[in-house]
């Protein structure tokens, strides 16, 4: 079968992802990308303030950036926008994003089998080996449903 | 489980949620068994898929009603440390539609440091969850 699609290009998808909804809210940045996995940015926001006594980013906004990282990785590595859905995502804090910095997300697909895709990836402000959280997450890649026969 | 007359408790009001569940829209729906019921209406800041939840929002719910109902729980003990999160766990169990949504934390184990919080979040059916989350979170003293 030949696919009528250029093969997935994360720059140019992320330009269309990131203008709208929750992802356009957070104002999340498209920073580079390699063979299987793909890096964003979370700008600094005033109003993402998860504790009341300290200028320190929730980490909400910091699940939502692995998230959007995750998914584009496994379109990346795939080579196609086809939907994914996520099954569990799990966020280790090694500590808190400085204050008034931006986080980066790098995500990267180290696996896909007939029906599901594994992430794992590095959240960090400054330096990558000096991570803010590491994340690990589980992905059913919906198109290649096995019920639908042979693949 | 949910009793259909849950009453209001003026001390939802009292509940400061941070910054980022007022900006995305969060907030303390009930009291029940005195701990708090957070909610959110869907829109465009929590889409990801066309008409349904980004994950991200969906686990914003989660972790800020797990981290309301510990703060009720420390509140009845007359504690007020400072939380730090340790890691968080979220299955995505169906897809989050166009509707409002709701989650409550539970304390699972309480220890000194240390504190288990188990979270669901659900729509219409409060049966079917549409998301849980296992968080672990270290309770520092504040200094004096």
């Amino acid at each position: 079968m030949v696919s009528p699609l250029p093969p997935f290009d994360p720059k140019v998808a992320s330009n269309f992802l990131f203008k709208h909804g929750h992802v356009g809210w957070l104002g999340l940045e498209f920073v580079s990308h390699g063979e299987n996995w793909v890096e964003l940015k979370l700008p600094w926001r005033e109003d993402l303030l998860g504790e009341e006594d300290r200028p320190i980013l929730a980490s909400g906004p910091i699940v939502s950036l692995m998230d959007m990282a995750s998914g584009i990785s496994i379109w990346t590595t795939m080579k196609t926008f086809t939907p994914v859905a996520t099954l569990d995502l799990r966020v280790d804090y090694q500590r808190p994003a400085r204050e008034r910095s931006a986080v980066f997300g790098r995500a990267e697909c180290y696996c896909i089998t007939r029906s599901a895709a594994f992430v794992r990836g590095i959240a960090y402000d400054d330096d990558i080996d000096d991570p803010v959280a590491h994340i690990a997450g589980t992905f059913m890649t919906i198109s290649k449903d096995p019920r639908r026969g042979k693949l | 489980m949910a009793s259909s007359d849950q009453t209001k408790n003026d001390s939802a009001k009292m509940l400061q949620l941070p910054r980022y569940a007022q900006s995305l829209g969060i907030t303390v729906s009930e009291y029940e068994d005195n701990l708090p019921i957070l909610s959110i209406e869907f829109g465009s800041i929590i889409e990801g898929r066309p008409g349904a939840f980004h994950g991200g929002a969906t686990s914003g719910l989660l972790e800020n009603a797990g981290y309301a109902a510990l703060r009720a729980v420390l509140e009845t003990e007359g504690r007020d440390p400072q939380l730090k999160p340790i890691n968080v766990t979220v299955q995505f169990l169906s897809t989050g539609k166009s509707k409002l949504t709701y989650a409550k934390g539970r304390i699972t184990r309480l220890g000194r440091r240390n504190v288990n919080v188990s979270v669901e979040a659900w729509q219409d059916d409060r049966s079917r969850p549409i998301a849980t989350a296992i968080m672990n979170i270290l309770m520092v003293d504040r200094p004096k």
